[in-house]
């Protein structure tokens, strides 16, 4: 019997699901060892949990969302989110540093039609996760080896050390030290492939911070460099806002 | 014939769409009572937090609003930044660009084609069973689409979210030498998206005729992604500028998303593929237009369900025009320019894959975004597809529901909404209901 698989969207962008579409080489080898049960961007065809692996993109940001993740957990037997909405609650999680009601009288003009939470949370904080895949976008090698991992009933190879050491294994020559360009990396978790340093640009977090990052040093680095206490405290408070070491850090830079 | 009857079409969940909406119908001795294509993707107010963000971290944040189309965005938002600062950019930096919109019209356009929109007029569910039926042909198309993946890739830096684009120009101009690598796969892809579009031509096409207004950009150089006058076929003739002259967004209560339509008429109207093929033939290679007019699609095209011949046909123009943007490219000197950060306000739209997306922003002394609107294209063509839908539904009545059911939900994929892109817009100035 094939093992199940569903994916889910919370609130997110798609990008992250859409990455999984576009492993084309390796989506109909995966489609033969994963049944694709429910998948509703790629099919209309929905069958019922329990779902063997379930991944869950998007993050908390409804009263409805946040009775769905009860019900899916209850029908997963292995649940993974897949980036950065799902796992520290993406972009759009820079609402919890402001007051909802005033964002929606900016986007709506009857704000009492849209049902929406004041808080957006990750994942994580409604059910047990077993297993969550970092980026904005999620790298799609890295999702490919989270599913050769469950099919072979091993925990996924996905390091957790900093971009600075995927970025020296490129080869690549530092931002920073070659050019002053702020530069994330060394409080990131690996995982992109060091993209931007690639082109000439420095790391802005989409992987979320790293293990015990040392985000307070960073940002005396950063100041140095001439940045003000209001662009520090932006630099951490993009995709991974809700990650509790950059939202640390972006407060204690808030004025 | 069912008479005197009541019927409920219900989607409670639309598939192969991108996000979340759903679609519901109500019929009473056959007159519509009710109909509503609803968005409930959660709203995500990006228009709200860009607002105190610096100038140059909005294209990497506009992108977040759709992982579908980044470089839409992407593209939005630095012409509409430059506009504010007065930032004239050369033809290179345009040629560049142009070539990265390429890629992705490529792959959001593969993307719908084959996974989203073919399964539909086989009655089937997904890439999945159109692959047990026809394995080549899914075989080849997910070669062309990860061929624009790869142009995106390069340009962009990754295929979901590009790191490369800023205002001014990119981090880093890419070598002739890594372009021209790209030249066998998109040789290929051009091969494919011409069986592509010989395939889909040949679709058994439902009957349904609709006198549209088709809006998008033209442009009398090319046809149009980052430039060009935004018409149509009912007389527009604007710039960016006046945009909100000239159309309207409209809460409705059933929806997370604002309905667009024509200020003075309270009209609907379409924008995307078939609106680009209708407006500006013309301006496609004399070489393409042949293989159109030798297929029979030819302007005016007014079927809807025909947007999926002109999808193909915008697929191979890309593949095309990307090669000759390789083959003509000259590296900028300089990656980026500097822009003059100043007090301004700028406006732009280009072409999604799905049709004209607009960028508006007020911009302060230091840069930072003091205001900022933006329309997407599903939002404009909303209204558009409920309207369908009322001219659709009275054809189908002898079908059964499940079959009127379906038939509805292709129609609806006609426009690839993308139900993620509609819920954020901003209308700081936005009148009461
Ligand atoms: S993590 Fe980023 S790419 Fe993934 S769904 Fe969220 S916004 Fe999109």
């Amino acid at each position: 019997m094939k093992k199940k698989l569903a994916v889910w969207k919370f609130s997110s962008c798609d990008g992250c699901q859409l990455s999984l579409l576009d492993c084309e080489d390796e989506l109909l080898t995966l489609a033969d060892q994963l049944e694709i049960a429910y998948f509703l961007e790629a099919s209309s065809r929905i069958q019922p949990g329990p779902y063997d692996l379930s991944l869950v993109e998007g993050s908390v940001s409804t009263p409805h969302e946040r009775r769905a993740i009860q019900e899916i957990r209850s029908q997963s037997k292995f649940l993974v989110t897949i980036g950065a909405c799902a796992t520290s609650g993406g972009i759009q999680a820079l609402r919890n540093f402001a007051d909802v009601r005033d964002f929606l009288s900016v986007v709506y003009a009857r704000p009492d039609y849209i049902e929406t939470l004041d808080k957006v949370s990750p994942i994580s904080q409604h059910v047990k996760v077993d297993f969550e895949l970092r980026g904005c976008p999620i790298n799609k090698r890295q999702l490919l080896e989270v599913a050769n991992a469950f099919l072979n009933k091993r925990r996924p190879n996905i390091p957790n050390h900093s971009l600075c050491m995927e970025c020296k294994r490129r080869g690549l020559v530092c931002v920073t030290v070659a050019h002053g360009t702020p530069c994330l990396g060394p409080v990131t978790q690996a995982g992109c492939g060091a993209l931007c340093p690639a082109y000439n640009r420095g790391c802005y977090g989409c992987f979320g911070p790293m293990e015990t990052p040392n985000t307070a040093a960073l940002a005396q680095r950063l100041k140095d460099h001439g940045m003000s206490s209001q662009e520090i405290s932006r630099v951490f408070r993009t995709f991974n806002a809700e990650a509790p070491a950059f939202k640390e850090e972006s407060l204690r830079h808030e004025e | 014939m069912k008479n005197s009857s009541k019927r409920v079409i219900e989607v409670k969940a639309l598939a192969r769409v991108e996000g979340e909406g759903a679609l519901h119908v109500t019929l009473k001795d056959d007159e519509i009572v009710a109909l509503r294509f609803q968005i409930f993707e959660p709203p995500r107010f990006f228009e709200a937090f860009l607002q105190g963000r610096s100038y140059n971290e909005v294209p990497d944040i506009t992108a977040r609003i759709c992982g579908i189309c980044p470089v839409a965005y992407q593209m939005s938002s630095v012409h509409a930044l430059e506009q504010a600062f007065g930032l004239k950019l050369g033809e290179n930096y345009a040629q560049l660009r142009r070539l990265l919109y390429c890629g992705e019209w490529i792959e959001s356009h593969a993307l719908h084609i084959l996974m989203l929109h073919a399964p539909d007029f086989f009655g089937l569910s997904s890439v999945l069973e159109l692959n047990q039926r026809f394995p080549q042909v899914v075989e080849q198309g997910l070669r062309l689409k990860k061929a624009g993946n790869a142009l995106v890739t390069v340009v962009g830096g990754r295929e979901v979210h590009p790191i490369n684009v800023r205002v001014g120009g990119f981090y880093r101009a890419p070598e002739r030498k890594e372009l021209r690598e790209l030249i066998p796969s998109l040789k290929e892809a051009r091969n494919i998206a011409r069986e592509v579009l010989d395939w889909v031509a040949d679709f058994p096409f439902p009957e349904l005729e609709i006198d549209y207004e088709f809006v998008s950009l033209k442009d009398p150089r090319e046809y149009p992604m980052n430039r060009g006058r935004l018409v149509s076929n009912k007389g527009i003739d604007i710039c960016a500028d006046e945009f909100t002259t000239v159309f309207e967004e409209r809460q409705v209560e059933h929806s997370n998303a604002l309905h667009c339509l024509r200020r003075d008429t309270g009209g609907s109207y379409q924008v995307g593929p078939l609106a680009r093929f209708n407006l500006c033939f013309e301006q496609l290679p004399a070489s393409l237009q042949k293989i159109a007019a030798e297929r029979g699609f030819t302007p005016p095209c007014n079927n809807p369900f025909k947007s999926i011949i002109a999808r193909a046909l915008e697929t191979l123009y890309a593949c095309q025009e990307a090669l000759r943007i390789i083959d003509s490219y000259q590296r900028p000197d300089r990656p980026h320019l500097e822009p003059d950060i100043k007090v301004g306000s700028g406006s732009w739209f280009t072409e999604a894959p799905r049709g004209i997306l607009f960028h508006s922003y007020d911009v302060d002394e230091n840069g930072l975004i003091k205001r900022a609107e933006i329309v997407p294209p599903t939002s404009q063509n909303q209204a558009r597809m409920e309207d369908d839908l009322r001219r659709l539904i009275p054809t189908l009545l002898h079908l059964p529901t499940e079959e009127m059911r379906a038939q509805c939900e292709q129609a609806i994929r006609n426009y690839d909404p993308c139900i993620s892109c509609a819920t954020h817009f901003l209308r700081l100035d936005i009148e009461r209901l």
